[in-house]
């Protein structure tokens, strides 16, 4: 079955109607992907930007060209902005008292200096 | 097997329609910078096409290894009689679905010429061959996955897309025009033939097409446009050279 279109060139030119997959309808604006990037196995994947694109797939062509045509690269991911859930802004204050908990910074902890003391008294014993 | 006067020579008409075809086809497509239909697709195909010249750099210095003048000379200093570059790769850029069936045929035509390279006789091609692999890999992935999403997005699209094939398959068969020494390039194992590669081409490339909706025209009805490997081309590739060289012309022992 050929498209039948009001467009009468695209009628005459004979074009087979989508079957397995139906036509789509234009876009008015591309969705925008988030990249990321993994400069080496194993390590974390970094993001990078983003880019407008109508697929996934399409994002992934994309993002090789923008993010990772120079240096190094060894893989890529793309998600789609709007499948990212965010904090808000003006939720900030959930994370103000962070910086206060020393007790959760291992660093904080004098362990360095007892365990130090704690050798040093072993070898006057002994 | 020891290579002759003719195997040099056949080599030299490989090396020469293959960087030819990448000098060219680089340079029109070069010519969407600024102008692609979104910006991210803007710098992917200037990307690609600054790919090509590199591609067309590194067999013209496997030229001059041979015998022939440096790359630069060659490649600035001839005039359309002196190129081997098929008319497909030489003909203005027409609209993007034009430019994207164009890639289409043409790197996976690379893409596969290059697979049979990396076992050529003559190792430094073998080399380059596959020093450029993943580089086509990519150029060959973009325009499937273009074709994919053009063969099943729009009626414009699709019927856009399915002109240009028809319009451009033809064209396409003439990069696999026969050379004078066929024979001579299979026969020590330089390289498999331009029948060979048009066969693994037609069999790459057909369920692409079909899977993105579209349908490629009966091979016995086109007419191959053949001519670009002897020097006959049209009347686009001159204007094309006498722009490329505008600059190296004014002084050609200019230091860059």
């Amino acid at each position: 079955m050929s498209i039948q279109s009001l467009d009468p060139r695209v009628t005459r030119a004979h074009i087979e109607e989508n079957t397995q997959e139906g036509m789509q309808e234009p876009l008015d604006q591309l969705q925008t992907y988030e990249v990321f990037q993994q400069k080496k196995r194993g390590t974390h994947h970094q993001h990078v930007g983003s880019v407008h694109a109508p697929t996934a797939e399409l994002a992934i062509v994309f993002a090789k060209e923008q993010y990772a045509r120079r240096g190094v690269c060894v893989n890529l991911w793309v998600v789609k902005t709007s499948d990212i859930f965010i904090t808000e802004y003006e939720d900030e204050d959930i994370f103000s008292t962070t910086p206060d908990k020393y007790h959760r910074d291992p660093e904080s902890y004098k362990v360095m200096d007892r365990i130090k003391a704690y050798k040093e008294k072993q070898l006057q014993q002994s | 097997m020891e290579l002759t006067e003719k195997h040099v020579e056949g080599l030299k008409e490989l090396l020469y329609k293959m960087a030819d075809d990448q000098l060219i086809i680089g340079h029109r497509n070069s010519e969407w910078t600024g102008l692609g239909p979104l910006l991210e697709e803007d710098i992917a195909f200037s990307s690609m096409a600054q790919d090509k010249i590199g591609q067309a750099h590194a067999l013209y210095e496997l030229l001059e290894q041979l015998g022939e003048q440096d790359p630069d000379t060659v490649a600035f200093m001839r005039n359309d009689t002196q190129f081997h570059c098929c008319q497909l790769a030489e003909l203005p850029i027409g609209e993007f679905d034009f430019s994207l069936i164009r890639q289409f045929f043409f790197d996976h035509a690379e893409a596969l010429r290059f697979e049979m390279l990396q076992n050529s006789i003559f190792e430094p091609l073998a080399m380059v061959a596959r020093k450029f692999r993943g580089e086509v890999k990519y150029h060959t992935m973009h325009a499937d996955i273009w074709l994919k999403q053009l063969g099943h997005g729009t009626e414009e699209s699709k019927t856009r897309m399915q002109n240009a094939i028809n319009e451009t398959f033809g064209l396409a068969l003439g990069i696999f025009e026969p050379g004078d020494y066929e024979t001579e390039l299979q026969e020590v194992g330089i390289f498999a033939g331009e029948a060979a590669l048009q066969a693994a081409w037609l069999e790459k490339i057909s369920p692409i097409v079909q899977q993105a909706g579209l349908r490629l025209p009966d091979i016995s009805e086109v007419t191959p446009a053949y001519g670009g490997r002897k020097g006959i081309h049209t009347p686009h590739l001159q204007p094309l050279l006498d722009e490329m060289t505008e600059v190296f012309r004014i002084d050609p022992a200019a230091d860059w």
